[in-house]
């Protein structure tokens, strides 16, 4: 099997202008990102087989028939993205009706990580601290009798 | 013994429901499994005073020579009465030390009888990596039972360190074991045993599986763990941290001393990690004023003891070490538990504020008492026994035994210091402080303690018997030279009068401490907790800057990575070295020139687009184009499918981008934008190259050349591709449609913000009834507004004619373009014309239904066909031909598959139709009201 010039170019460049709009902030632009990605991906699955007539048997001999395997595969795909965009588009109304746009924002809570990184600093929590004493350690007994008074060693 | 631990392992089950049935008492329940093995245990005790061990093998996984394979020895069997008695007794302890309104007690119940059934299987392991599981098992029970008061953060902080630190001992213990195994070509420590490497390798096998021992047992480095696993309630310190878990440490070096104590590293680490902790947990003791840290630092003391002992590697010395197993396990447990009686009583166990309570509770005083007089080695106690014996197989070795001789009495003199400490802060009357109200002390909560101490007494008394048990054991050391025997008295003897003279030391060095509130702080230069806080300071530390560096939390960012990465590996590899296909065509009809260039214009264009609404367009072209590629290719079921779900996504975004800005948002700035577009110019080289080097590079014969064939055969159907989505690879199909279940499902969720508004989705046919009351067919409903009259009639009159154009698809495209998917687009766009002619009143009069009920029963038929393939004998989804005459119809031919098909059409035009009704109708509703809402404001 030879390659399809055609196809190999219309691949290349649904693929390049779906990633430049899937590298974009906005969620609207990075959908159809998706879809143009899609698209070129369909067609490269595709060139997995090869071309010719409709795969009804009857209709012609076997010999001329496509490759219906790539075909069912994409069939589905094609019904996947119509899915994805429709959560897509719900994910990029919903975020406009509640930031007032559709953009992708950074993460929150990396951003604070990014930020004890840079002040060169440790979450707070359990595991570090200040248990050099023993005295935080005891006197966690007997919370379940009910006892409120518990001894602290000195 | 593997339905004992089952035993336990049920119990640890249903404890949760027998505790909220009956409370605290419950709890004798639940003390049934260790009570059961300790009498397992006695049963079997002349067979293990015969030296003859009980073993039970379990095949598991024959092929892999994974077995169960359990084995009590003397130890063993030791382990198992003290683990079965003890965590009976303290069970039988807490049914009366909690209250019975406790809202964690049965957590508590099923995670102690669990701990129980852990510590009981790693005893009679005789598998390493058995062993190696329950070790596990005790550690994160024993995390759950510390951390027993989520509240606590100090609980939480102790629970960690514990886990933390054995976890990490138990993992070089698990490298030793499988050093050991590896050699050995068994992991049965019996066979293990007589087939030891030699050299460096054992060397390091030992050292390994001693850090997985040491940190167990809270040795120096790792005691630091201990004390702070002193915020678990007071049942489980007398069990987990006096009889059972830090007991695993002990354990394991009891278990593979006979064979390893030659060893060179074996002796020089135990005796020395054993000294250190002595003393520093022996010195500690006496510092605290809190009871029950006070026997926890005991403990650690008594742990490095036992080390030591055990260490010695001697018949003697090993004989005494399981003596002081045994004599630890009840004293410390009974001192524990009395611990916990005082507290109850008093409600505080600071001995500054304890007086007189000794006068008091006579019988609380007396079992501390006895207990206490075990720990300090005096007769006729078990403990004194133990100790006796220790001082005698040191008494008889080289100068290092004499040194180690004068450390242990050192250390003896150290714990008759602490436990005059312990009697004095608990129960003596101290002048200047009032006497402790004591609250009556209930005989059912102090028995347990009770029996413990008796129990310390018995085996004093009864030494030489507890001897003729415990003998075998000590007769597994090679060197059996002198014979000596447990027994109360041996005459005067040097052991006797080192044990004079540790006491005397002790009752001096307590007088000494009393007075002089010698507060002088022993502390080495080196020491485990810091090592620890350091190293749990740098992790996070690392952690830090590692997520800081990797994880920005920018979408673009992420994305930029990985294709990054995409175009320099594979990318490279292509442009290196691959065997570019010489001989290409350049299409197969110009036609698809024609297509290809306006799928090209349209794309670039639609990259470049700066309104949302040319951008839509743009894509939409684009796809119809790709639409076009696909007739010429010869898949018109392709071209079919695509087609319309390029129309219904056109449909959808008319549907939202009505409600979101006309332009796109400011665009970043010029240089980004070209670092964007020369990386997606990058990825699209590299995959067009993919695709060009692929699609010549294929040598084998495609798997779908026998599918026509197949298709007809077993299918039963004309249309390749649809008998391969239906039937030949109907499993793909199956999970696809999941997938369009869970899309529908989060659109929903996302427009329907609040439950609220999800019930009222499920109500939406009976309030599309509710604003027509009586569907009139050709006549609108009184509602719609806006919409134009002529365009309803139209598509009133259209919609059934294209509902039956899609049942025609859907059952015409088994052997002709068309199927489930192709046939629930087009009933979906159906519903599509009537919202968009005349809103949600007129989707709701075509599809009175619930979407959400729409996708069920779509998921339901589609799984149910597969199932009743099942029944009948056949693989899941496999099809069936049938043949038969109706009456009118004549021949009908009928494949089951129709119905999986009739699944996946369901699920289509279910999901068209949430998205109808979430991006439409719910939409519109929520946009009403707002608008309503600012109306009203204005007007106010």
């Amino acid at each position: 099997m030879t390659p399809n010039l055609t196809y190999v170019i219309v691949i290349g460049v649904l693929v390049a202008a779906g990633v430049t709009l899937l590298l974009e902030r906005s969620l609207t632009r990075v959908l159809m990102g998706v879809i143009l990605l899609g698209n070129g991906a369909n067609l490269l699955l595709l060139t997995g087989g090869r071309a010719g007539a409709p795969p009804i048997v009857g209709s012609s001999s076997q010999e001329e028939m496509s490759d219906p395997l790539p075909q069912a595969m994409i069939l589905t795909a094609i019904v996947i993205t119509l899915g994805m965009t429709a959560f897509l588009l719900a994910l990029a109304y919903r975020s406009w009706h509640l930031n007032g746009h559709d953009e992708v924002q950074d993460d929150v809570e990396d951003r604070r990580i990014m930020d004890l990184a840079e002040r060169d600093e440790v979450p707070d929590d359990d595991v570090d601290g200040d248990d050099d004493d023993d005295n935080e350690e005891t006197g966690a007994d007997r919370t379940l009798a009910g006892t409120v008074d518990s001894g602290r060693a000195g | 013994m593997l339905a004992l631990v089952a035993v336990h392992a049920l119990a640890a089950v249903i404890a949760p429901g027998l505790v909220r049935l009956w409370g605290r008492n419950a709890l004798y329940l639940v003390a049934l499994p260790p009570a059961a093995a300790l009498i397992w245990a006695l049963s079997h005790t002349s067979g293990v005073r015969g030296g003859e061990p009980v073993v039970e093998t379990v095949p598991w996984v024959p092929q892999l020579g994974l077995e169960l394979a359990l084995r009590m020895g003397t130890v063993s069997w030791l382990m198992v009465a003290l683990v079965g008695g003890v965590g009976a007794l303290v069970l039988a302890y807490s049914a009366r030390y909690f209250r019975t309104d406790d809202a964690g007690l049965g957590r508590f119940a099923a995670v102690f009888v669990a701990f129980a059934g852990a510590m009981l299987g790693l005893v009679v392991s005789d598998d390493l990596l058995l062993l190696y599981v329950f070790w596990e098992l005790t550690t994160v029970f024993s995390y759950l039972l510390i951390g027993y008061d989520p509240v606590k953060r100090a609980g939480r902080r102790a629970a960690m360190k514990a886990l933390l630190v054995t976890t990490l001992g138990g993992l070089a213990m698990l490298a030793g074991f499988v050093m050991l195994g590896q050699h050995a070509g068994s992991y049965r420590w019996s066979e293990v045993a007589e087939n030891l490497p030699s050299g460096g390798y054992l060397a390091v096998a030992v050292v390994l599986v001693l850090l997985g021992a040491l940190s167990k047992s809270a040795i120096f480095p790792f005691s630091f763990w201990l004390p702070g696993a002193m915020a678990a309630p007071t049942p489980v310190s007398a069990y987990l941290h006096a009889a059972a878990m830090v007991k695993a440490g002990v354990f394991l070096v009891a278990l593979m001393g006979p064979a390893v104590a030659d060893v060179a590293p074996w002796r020089p680490v135990l005796l020395a990690t054993g000294l250190i902790t002595m003393f520093l947990g022996g010195w500690a003791a006496l510092r605290q004023v809190d009871l029950k840290l006070l026997l926890a630092y005991g403990t650690v003391s008594q742990l490095g003891l036992l080390m030591v002992i055990l260490g010695g590697g001697t018949r003697d010395a090993a004989l005494a070490g399981v003596a002081m197993v045994l004599a630890h396990a009840l004293f410390k447990a009974t001192l524990f538990l009395t611990v916990g009686v005082v507290d109850h009583a008093t409600g505080t166990r600071d001995l500054r504020e304890l007086s007189g309570l000794g006068r008091r509770s006579p019988a609380l005083a007396g079992v501390a008492g006895l207990a206490a007089a075990s720990m300090a080695g005096l007769p006729p106690m078990a403990g004194f026994v133990a100790k006796e014996a220790a001082l005698e197989a040191l008494l008889h070795g080289g100068t290092a035994d004499l040194v180690v001789l004068a450390g242990v009495v050192f250390g003896s003199v150290l714990t008759v210091a602490y436990t005059l400490r312990f009697l004095w802060g608990a129960f003596a009357d101290k002048p200047g402080i009032e006497a402790t109200e004591v609250r009556p002390v209930s005989w059912s909560l102090l028995a347990p303690a009770a029996v413990l101490a008796l129990a310390g007494v018995t085996v004093g008394v009864l030494a030489p018997a507890v001897d003729r048990l415990l003998a075998p054991y000590a007769d597994l050391y090679p060197s059996a030279e002198t014979g000596y025997h447990l027994a109360l008295w041996h005459g005067f003897t040097p052991a006797l009068g080192l044990s004079v003279l540790a006491v005397a030391g002790g009752v001096g060095l307590f007088q000494l401490m009393r007075r002089e509130r010698v507060r002088a702080t022993l502390r080495l230069p080196f020491d485990g907790a810091d090592v620890y806080r350091k190293s749990i300071g740098l992790v996070d530390r690392l952690a830090v800057e590692l997520t800081g560096a990797t994880q920005r939390g920018s979408l673009p960012f992420y994305l930029g990575v990985i294709l990054v990465v995409l175009v320099l590996l594979p990318g490279g590899t292509l442009v290196a070295g691959s065997p570019w296909p010489q001989r290409f065509h350049l299409w197969d009809t110009p036609l698809q020139g024609v297509a290809a260039a306006v799928v090209v214009v349209a794309a670039v264009m639609a990259a470049r687009a700066l309104r949302r609404l040319t951008a839509m367009i743009l894509v939409g072209v684009a796809g119809y184009g790709i639409a076009l590629l696909f007739i010429l290719h010869g898949a018109p079921d392709l071209a079919l499918t695509q087609f319309l779900v390029e129309t219904v996504t056109i449909v959808m975004f008319v549907l939202v981008l009505r409600r979101l800005p006309a332009k796109f948002s400011e665009r970043p700035i010029r240089s980004s934008r070209r670092g964007r577009v020369a990386l997606g110019v990058a990825v699209g080289a590299i995959t067009a190259g993919m695709a060009y080097v692929a699609a010549g590079a294929r040598q084998a014969v495609p798997i779908s050349v026998g599918f026509p064939d197949e298709a007809v055969s077993y299918g039963g159907g004309k249309n390749v591709v649809n008998v391969t989505l239906v039937d030949i690879r109907a499993w793909d199909t199956m999970g696809e449609i999941a997938v369009l279940v869970v899309a529908a499902t989060g659109v929903a969720s996302l427009i329907f913000r609040h439950a609220r508004d999800l019930d009222r989705r499920s109500d939406i046919p009976g309030g599309g009834r509710a604003e027509s009351p009586r569907p009139r067919w050709l006549t609108t409903g009184a509602t719609a507004r806006a919409q134009s009259v002529i365009l309803q009639v139209i598509t009133r009159l259209l919609f059934h004619a294209i509902m039956l154009f899609a049942i025609y698809l859907l059952f015409s495209g088994h052997n002709a373009p068309g199927g489930g998917f192709t046939a629930g687009l087009v009933a979906g766009l159906a519903l599509a014309v009537r919202y968009l002619a005349g809103g949600r009143t007129e989707l709701n009069g075509a599809a009175p239904v619930d979407a959400g009920m729409v996708l069920g029963a779509g998921l339901f038929v589609a799984v149910g066909t597969g199932l009743a393939a099942l029944l009948l004998g056949g693989e899941f989804l496999q099809s069936a031909l049938l043949d038969f005459h109706l009456p009118v119809l004549g021949h009908v031919h009928f494949v089951t598959s129709a119905f999986f098909d009739v699944g996946v059409f369901l699920i289509v035009v279910g999901l068209v139709l949430d998205i109808l009704r979430s991006l439409g109708a719910e939409m519109d509703r929520q946009h009403e009201t707002e608008d309503n809402e600012v109306r009203e404001k204005e007007l106010v």
